[in-house]
């Protein structure tokens, strides 16, 4: 579990978080995480993060759903219980094809919404701490992390000369945990010692 | 002077009026936070009691047996097969919407998708009862499933399109379901964070997963929106297909056609756009969406409707062109018994003919595509025809077989053959009841971010780039390189 200090600001255009993500990152700020409230094409390269390779994933659960069709049918109709049905043969490929694309279409679903759920941590009753109530309506989140070496008032002013509108410092839990939205968070309140700098 | 901004003169905008992100937000969480209306009160209370009816109609059947039913001695798929291929068809205009025109990367897609989506999920939901409980012995059903048994194991017939069936509707519901809640995350997000009483905020906790609305989840959320449209995109296809296959690999005149699959995906996109329609033009009236699912809109899935209500008529045609030029006597009986006025059932077809095929053409006019009135008026009259075409396939295709002594019997439902269909009526209405009061019905996430291009107010700023002209532009940049 690791306690965090970090410094918030927020934008409320995203013609300005673009620019002021480019300023900080060049700055040496460490930036926790921008959130926002719809998905922001070509944010996620400005903020230097790599592309997902949830598709590699899709692709694999998919060709295992072929193979484990086409495996288990032909396995059923030649091995285990060759009936004979009406004198057809015992590998019917074209007979096969809809329950293969069925399982490959199944699979790939399936598998990657899991695994999607996996690495972004969502599940229900997973709490998580946000940072500001809007992130999910109208304002556009950037949150610093401190390091050992952040100077916190140096930093909120930095964040305000690149246009945030509302900067504060936040303690927060940086991970997920199990917890309720209509509780407030005890987690952190005990935690204080541990971070990182203050 | 051209702009360099090129947008076709005919494009309207899909956000009407003023909005900024947080209006829309408004606009769209209103109807959720506020106390159910009358309205709502009442359509749910009725829909409960059909569900009600269905539930005792099923009970009926479950209790003795099937001839609670009118099937008879050839007619063995009657209004439950008929059924359970209307609503199954119903369900394809969501998946349309959501994933193939997500990858047409057609926008006014934003504003109907979401309850499109749900209303894909609620009719597969009704579609699947129907053949379950036709098994008769409905405690039995389990056996459909390739599971190690003790009976052998025996395992089911791979090769049967009847369980081609089971894996195509059970893997239709589950990607539509995973699609269509993985896009309602963010918007579950958003109604947890506005949420004042403790209860609300509780409960669209679990719901949201903890989505916080980070770019790296955004980036992978986009991913997988793209993959899975483009997963249901063949899906879709394939769904109808193997229903179509249900019907095309026998050997029964009149079903035994190749023309089946793509005339049942044609009809299925052509029953659910009317679906779609009848419910978004009372949705957006009760709930005030109006400058998200706009004229244009509604004129758009006109557009569909007249196109893929014409290419179900060139497929009729068809159809009774080859039974005459085939020279095919079985065929051609199969096909005298439907356009035949004078058989017991030749007024099922010109039903079917006048209520698909001429009805629809009315849409080639502008006026009336863009009349609300009209558009709901024709949109139940898409969905009694496209009932009456499945009728028609099953049953004008079985009533006469082989043997002319078995002619005589005239097929009409019992009362609980017709309250279990009323009672997948009440399943479904139900459940939008239930969506449209819970859940937000219009992507409000999707809706922002086509906000700054295609909302009313916005349409007219442009960056300094696209301002510039086409003229200035090709003069400063021509000979860069």
């Amino acid at each position: 579990m690791a306690i965090k200090k970090f410094v918030v600001g927020s934008f409320d255009d995203e013609k300005v978080l673009f620019p002021a993500v480019k300023k900080v990152r060049k700055a040496g700020y460490k930036i926790h995480d921008v959130y926002t409230p719809f998905p922001i094409h070509g944010l996620d390269a400005v903020m230097g993060l790599r592309d997902t390779s949830l598709h590699t994933a899709g692709f694999i659960y998919g060709i295992t759903g072929t193979t484990t069709a086409l495996t288990f049918m032909s396995w059923v109709f030649n091995k285990d219980w060759p009936l004979n049905i009406g004198g057809k043969p015992h590998f019917p490929l074209p007979a096969f094809i809809p329950i293969t694309f069925e399982l490959t279409v199944l699979f790939s679903a399936v598998g990657m919404v899991l695994t999607f759920c996996y690495i972004c941590q969502l599940a229900p009753f997973v709490k998580k701490h946000h940072f500001h109530a809007r992130a999910t309506d109208d304002l556009f989140i950037m949150v610093l992390e401190c390091t050992s070496k952040t100077n916190e008032e140096e930093a909120k002013n930095f964040l305000a000369a690149a246009g945030a509108k509302e900067i504060n410092v936040q303690v927060a839990e940086a991970d997920w945990w199990l917890g309720r939205y209509d509780k407030e968070d005890e987690l952190y309140a005990k935690g204080t010692t541990e971070v990182a700098h203050s | 002077m051209a702009s360099l901004r090129y947008e076709s003169q005919v494009r309207q905008p899909l956000v009407v009026g003023e909005k900024t992100y947080h209006q829309v937000t408004e606009d769209i969480v209103r109807p959720i936070e506020a106390k159910p209306s009358k309205l709502w009160k009442i359509g749910f209370t009725v829909s409960v009691m059909f569900l009600l009816f269905g539930v005792y109609s099923v009970y009926r059947e479950v209790v003795y047996g099937i001839g609670e039913w009118n099937l008879n001695k050839t007619i063995g798929w009657g209004w439950d097969i008929t059924n359970f291929v209307w609503w199954v068809g119903i369900g394809h205009a969501g998946t349309l919407i959501s994933a193939i025109l997500l990858l047409f990367r057609q926008g006014w897609r934003t504003g109907v998708n979401r309850a499109a989506e749900a209303m894909t999920i609620f009719a597969v939901m009704c579609a699947g009862q129907f053949p379950i409980f036709h098994m008769g012995r409905v405690w039995m059903a389990f056996f459909v499933l390739p599971y190690p048994n003790s009976r052998g194991p025996l395992w089911v017939n791979f090769s049967s399109p009847l369980l081609w069936d089971v894996f195509a509707i059970s893997t239709y519901f589950t990607v539509s379901l995973l699609f269509w809640y993985s896009g309602l995350l963010p918007d579950l997000a958003t109604v947890r964070d506005r949420a004042k009483e403790k209860w609300r905020k509780r409960m669209y906790g679990v719901l949201a997963f903890g989505w916080s609305g980070s770019t790296k989840h955004w980036q992978r959320h986009e991913a997988l929106s793209l993959v899975l449209a483009g997963l249901s995109t063949p899906l879709v296809l394939s769904v109808h297909t193997i229903v179509s296959f249900d019907f095309a690999t026998s050997v029964i005149p009149g079903w035994h056609t190749t023309i089946f699959p793509p005339y049942f995906v044609a009809g299925a996109i052509f029953s659910g756009f009317a679906m779609v329609q009848t419910l978004l033009i009372i949705t957006r009236k009760v709930l005030d969406l109006e400058d998200y699912i706009t004229m244009e809109h509604i004129e758009v899935m006109n557009k569909v409707i007249v196109l893929t209500g014409s290419i179900v008529g060139i497929a009729y045609i068809t159809e009774l062109f080859i039974s005459w030029y085939g020279q095919n006597p079985y065929e051609a009986a199969a096909f005298r018994n439907r356009w035949d006025l004078s058989t017991p059932y030749g007024w099922a077809y010109w039903l079917m003919m006048s209520c698909n095929v001429i009805a629809p053409q009315f849409f080639w006019f502008r006026k009336l595509r863009r009349n609300l009135l009209f558009t709901f008026f024709m949109s139940i009259i898409v969905n009694v025809g496209m009932w009456f075409e499945r009728f028609v396939i099953i049953v004008t295709s079985i009533y006469r077989d082989y043997v002319p002594s078995s002619w005589s019997t005239y097929y009409a439902p019992t009362v609980w053959e017709v309250g279990f269909y009323m009672g997948t009526f009440g399943l479904f209405f139900t459940c939008f009841f239930l969506f449209s009061k819970f859940f937000p019905v219009i992507a409000i996430a999707e809706i922002k971010h086509i906000l700054k291009k295609n909302g009313e107010s916005f349409k007219e700023n442009m960056d300094e780039e696209e301002k510039d002209t086409v003229e200035h532009f090709a003069h400063e940049h021509a000979h860069a390189h």
